[in-house]
């Protein structure tokens, strides 16, 4: 039942096949057993049971409040939930409870969708690996599937692979694991240089990013305001744009969302790619691209073109500039924004008290870490005086100048670009921490950070294993406000991908024993 | 508004910025401001005061409006030096304000003052603010330098910590003599922030801002342009309630202060100072009008009434004109008596006296309680006028041998003999009369 997709579960919801008491506490029960994931922070057992208990009223009085009534879902850390602790993964809002919740929160409770818990990220989301909060590092779910492990011929022992498990990817790293685990139907991430759609590449899982202005940003705690949107991890495209008609839409208290009216659309379900036009980006074609993730994308391109699609090479010649650009304006605008973590008024306060200053100092030294204080003094850099003009200014020119490709593409006759999301797939935890964080991410961003620096919306489908039996995703960026178009196409190739079901059963029940043998032996 | 009342440049595109600095009463680290595009730029204020030796004299001045701009209010900061502590208080952190900036061209504390005193009316008139200094509704810093003439500008200095106009003067007025003794005594002005003490009368250095800071201004990414339209560039389907139309506004905004002084002086002919202190008190030109509209009495005398005896009275209670004990319709009843000539000029004072108990009679009953009606039996004032006469020959005998100021003597003996009921004009008449038979 939890493998279902959401359009099932509700069915099944609707015809009592399965209460949402039921569902939710099957949930709780599996994040127990996958506690060794990491993939949340904080657990919201008794508020969950409480709004599936109203759920299941709902259900029996025939007043459902629509296809996400009684349907567990998990929420990024960083997105403020009212009544419940929020803390981006960071010391400096250990033990902050938000009195407000995000729009796009509130907007999936008023749907009746069960909150079950707040995921694992890196601190503030900076990062692409989820390895760099203060709760640890989120482990990939496929570390131990059974795909993984026959290829890789592992015993199944629990003690050997606490060496050799693989990272999720970054930054929303705890939503995709917990969408990949099936703890829960779908899950919030945020994107900001490809934070939703990188997780999901390599766990398996669809991770959209919407177009810029189409969701409200009112409650994510703020990392590039310029280009940060909440991301939508989900396990089929159906699912995304379901979850998709519930957070869409103007929001008064952001001025950034666009003002026309939004109107919910479900997928067809006989879709013709015949008459379409795909780009493949001869710039992302990068030395640093492993060669099965190149094949995957070929293949995938062959297949559009067997369909009938018009398969073409396109340019996005200011590519090569985006990473220098990107990290320009996205470290001036955290510098900026985490400027309000002061200690005065909430989160972490230090004892340090001899004057507001060394209060300050001390404060942020120990709140944040080492990732959040780098671009905090890279972006304040930048903005100086002196330096403003050389580096933020040009910066937002080379930013349009990124922007103006798509444009170019997108009005040349292009319907949809076709390009890799990650290099290759997962790595192995303790090969990922031999680099520093801004490497990591200066590699790993590169096929999905355009998409934020241009607004655009992009969508990662899971496609095919790799030869060690992991996820390779592929990314589908698509025009302005145009995600009909972009996730019907993901859908039907998503049909033609045919990508296998994790298979992590194997490992639940060995973990189960070897729980029941601590106990046995404790005892 | 208030840039088209200030005769400014609209900038129908403007643009937000976030001003970063650290301060406990700044919760973001940051001031979302108007830096690079404001709203309003390139305006004009006209304002009036007295000069001369007398102070008699009105003379029109102007201070030029350099912009107008939109930014965030900052929270409260209470200093308790004794215990090192710092109260803040947050509740209105965050809250919208409009930042009015004057060119230098105002040059002492009394034409601060007028210029300021004239933007509160314009603000009030508009609503776009009370505009009340001693509850913050309006807060003023002072940007203070001196020169030789013909010189450029000096190192100025800004002032802050001013609540009241009469302060805004005293601080600019201390200031300038400040900076000319330091500059004559051999030394240099600070382009410093002073704080100034009500206390002393002086400005202090203030010890928490120093140094040039680096604000490493940045577009605020929350905020996209401030759009605004005028009759020409509005859209076709656009709803009304979700732009703002200049013309429109332009269109519905109420007479300034300076439109309405022209028309009290234009409509009831008085003088351009009273329509000034008309307008300078709160309530008043509207008491003023309404007794005019009450009363038959000519409103080039009502003003004086007005003006000289209940703001008189006012000013020395220390009340506003919303307190006063003796409304426009008292008032007004007042000066009908006076006009249909039942009592005088001088009994009328008297009963204004009496009303400004506030025990709520009305004027009519006070003159029956005081007799103070005039006498305006003919008869009865000739035989009294007969009798002082009669009862006075020397002074009499003066009179008819040239010595007219005698006279007067006589109509003060009339009007104690008729305990000031008399009309004095009549009993001129009646004594010229007599005195030349």
């Amino acid at each position: 039942m939890l493998r279902t997709a959401l359009r099932e579960v509700s069915t099944a919801l609707k015809e009592g096949q399965v209460s949402p008491t039921e569902l939710c506490q099957r949930c709780l029960s599996l994040i127990k057993a996958t506690k060794f994931l990491n993939a949340y922070i904080t657990v919201t057992e008794d508020t969950a049971l409480r709004q599936a208990e109203e759920s299941e009223k709902r259900y029996r009085r025939g007043q459902s409040l629509g296809d996400l009534d009684g349907i567990p879902v998990a929420v990024k850390d960083n997105f403020s939930t009212t009544g419940i602790e929020t803390t981006c993964a960071s010391n400096m809002l250990k033990g902050y409870i938000p009195p407000y919740s995000a729009t796009v929160v509130q907007k999936l409770l008023d749907q009746g969708a069960v909150l079950i818990g707040k995921t694992n990220l890196d601190e503030f989301a900076m990062g692409s690996g989820s390895t760099d909060g203060i709760f640890g590092p989120v482990r990939n779910p496929w570390s131990y599937s059974k795909q993984y492990r026959e290829k890789c011929g592992q015993n199944s022992h629990l003690e050997n692979e606490d060496s050799s498990w693989l990272i999720t990817g970054g930054s929303s790293g705890g939503s995709a694991a917990a969408v990949s685990s099936f703890t829960c139907f779908a899950a919030l991430g945020s994107d900001t240089g490809g934070s939703t759609r990188n997780p999901a590449a390599h766990c398996g899982v669809v991770g959209l990013k919407p177009t810029y202005g189409l969701v409200s940003r009112h409650g994510l705690i703020p990392l590039v305001n310029s280009m940060d949107v909440p991301g939508i991890l989900t396990r089929c495209v159906d699912d995304a744009a379901t979850v998709l008609g519930v957070l869409a839409g103007h929001d008064p208290k952001d001025s950034t969302t666009v003002q026309d009216p939004f109107n919910p659309f479900k997928l067809p379900s006989v879709i013709d790619v015949s008459k379409l036009c795909i780009g493949i980006p001869k710039e992302y074609h990068i030395p640093g691209l492993s060669s099965e993730t190149l094949a995957v994308w070929s293949k995938a391109a062959d297949l559009f073109e067997n369909a009938g699609a018009r398969v073409i090479e396109v340019s996005l010649p200011h590519t090569c500039y985006s990473i220098v650009c990107y990290h320009v304006l996205c470290t001036a605008e955290v510098a900026s924004n985490m400027a309000r973590f002061d200690g005065l008024e909430y989160g972490h306060r230090s004892n340090m008290d001899k004057s507001t200053e060394s209060m300050y100092a001390a404060t942020r030294r120990e709140g944040f870490n080492d990732v959040v204080r780098g671009r905090i003094l890279s972006g304040n850099y930048f903005l100086l005086k002196q330096n403003y003009e050389k580096y933020f200014i040009k910066a937002q020119k080379v930013r349009r100048l990124i922007a103006n490709d798509f444009v170019n593409v997108f009005s040349s006759g292009v319907d949809v670009l076709l390009t890799p999301t990650t290099l290759r797939d997962a790595v192995p935890y303790v090969e990922f921490i031999k680099e520093d964080n801004r490497t990591r991410s200066a590699q790993d961003d590169i096929f999905t950070q355009a998409a934020n620096m241009s607004g655009l919306p992009a969508v990662s489908i899971p496609t095919a294993l790799s030869e060690k039996g992991l996820p390779i995703g592929l990314q589908f960026v698509g025009r302005a406000f145009q995600e009909l178009q972009l996730l019907t196409v993901a859908k039907w190739f998503e049909k033609q991908a045919k990508f296998p079901i994790l298979q992590l059963q194997e490992m639940l029940d060995h973990a189960d024993a070897l729980s029941h043998q601590k106990i046995s032996l404790s005892s | 508004m208030t840039g088209l009342a200030l005769s400014c440049s609209i900038n129908k595109k403007s643009l937000f910025d976030r001003k970063h600095y650290f301060y406990a009463d700044l919760p973001a680290g940051y001031q979302i401001t108007q830096q690079r595009l404001p709203i309003a730029v390139n305006g004009n204020l006209s304002y009036t005061l007295y000069v001369g030796a007398k102070q008699s004299q009105m003379v029109t001045k102007n201070v030029r409006i350099k912009q107008i701009q939109l930014e965030q209010d900052s929270g409260k900061s209470l200093h308790n030096d004794a215990r090192s502590q710092t109260f803040i208080d947050l509740n209105r952190a965050g809250v919208g304000l409009m930042e009015v900036v004057m060119e230098p061209d105002m040059c002492c504390g009394e034409e601060a003052a007028a210029a300021v005193r004239e933007l509160q009316l314009i603000l009030q008139t508009l609503g776009s603010s009370q505009a009340i200094m001693a509850e913050g509704q309006l807060r003023v810093d002072a940007n203070v330098s001196v020169r030789h003439p013909g010189e450029p500008y000096g190192v100025r200095t800004e002032v802050k910590n001013i609540n009241s106009l009469r302060f805004l003067a005293r601080a600019v007025d201390y200031e300038i003599q400040r900076q000319i003794e330091e500059l004559e005594n051999g030394g240099t002005i600070l382009n410093e922030t002073r704080a100034f003490d009500y206390k002393l009368g002086c400005t202090i250095p203030m010890r928490d801002k120093e140094g040039k800071q680096d604000y490493r201004f940045m577009p605020e990414p929350n905020l996209p342009p401030l759009i605004l339209y005028d009759a020409k560039s509005l859209p076709a389907n656009i709803d009304d309630q979700q732009v703002v139309n200049i013309d429109w506004i332009q269109e519905r905004l109420p007479d300034l202060p300076s439109v309405k002084r022209a028309r009290l002086v234009e409509q009831y002919g008085i003088l351009p100072e009273h329509s000034f202190t008309l307008l300078n008190e709160d309530g008043l030109m509207e008491l003023f009008e309404d007794v005019v509209r009450k009363t038959q009495m000519n409103p080039k005398k009502v003003i004086g009434w007005v003006i000289s005896e209940l703001l008189g009275h006012l000013k020395q209670y220390d009340l506003t004109v919303k307190e006063s004990p003796v409304n426009s319709v008292s008032l007004a009843d007042l000066l009908n008596l006076l006009e249909r000539g039942v009592i005088s000029s001088s009994a009328a004072k008297q009963v204004l006296e009496e009303l400004w108990k506030g025990e709520g009679k009305t004027p009519l009953q006070i003159v029956k309680e005081k007799r103070l009606e005039l006498i305006q039996n003919q008869r009865e004032l000739d035989q009294i006028c007969q009798a002082v006469m009669e009862g006075h020959q020397e002074e009499v005998m003066e009179i008819k041998a040239g010595n007219k100021k005698v006279l007067n003597k006589l109509i003060g003996l009339v009007q104690r003999a008729t305990q000031r009921r008399a009309d004095p004009i009549l009993v001129k008449q009646i004594l010229e009369k007599k005195l030349s038979q």
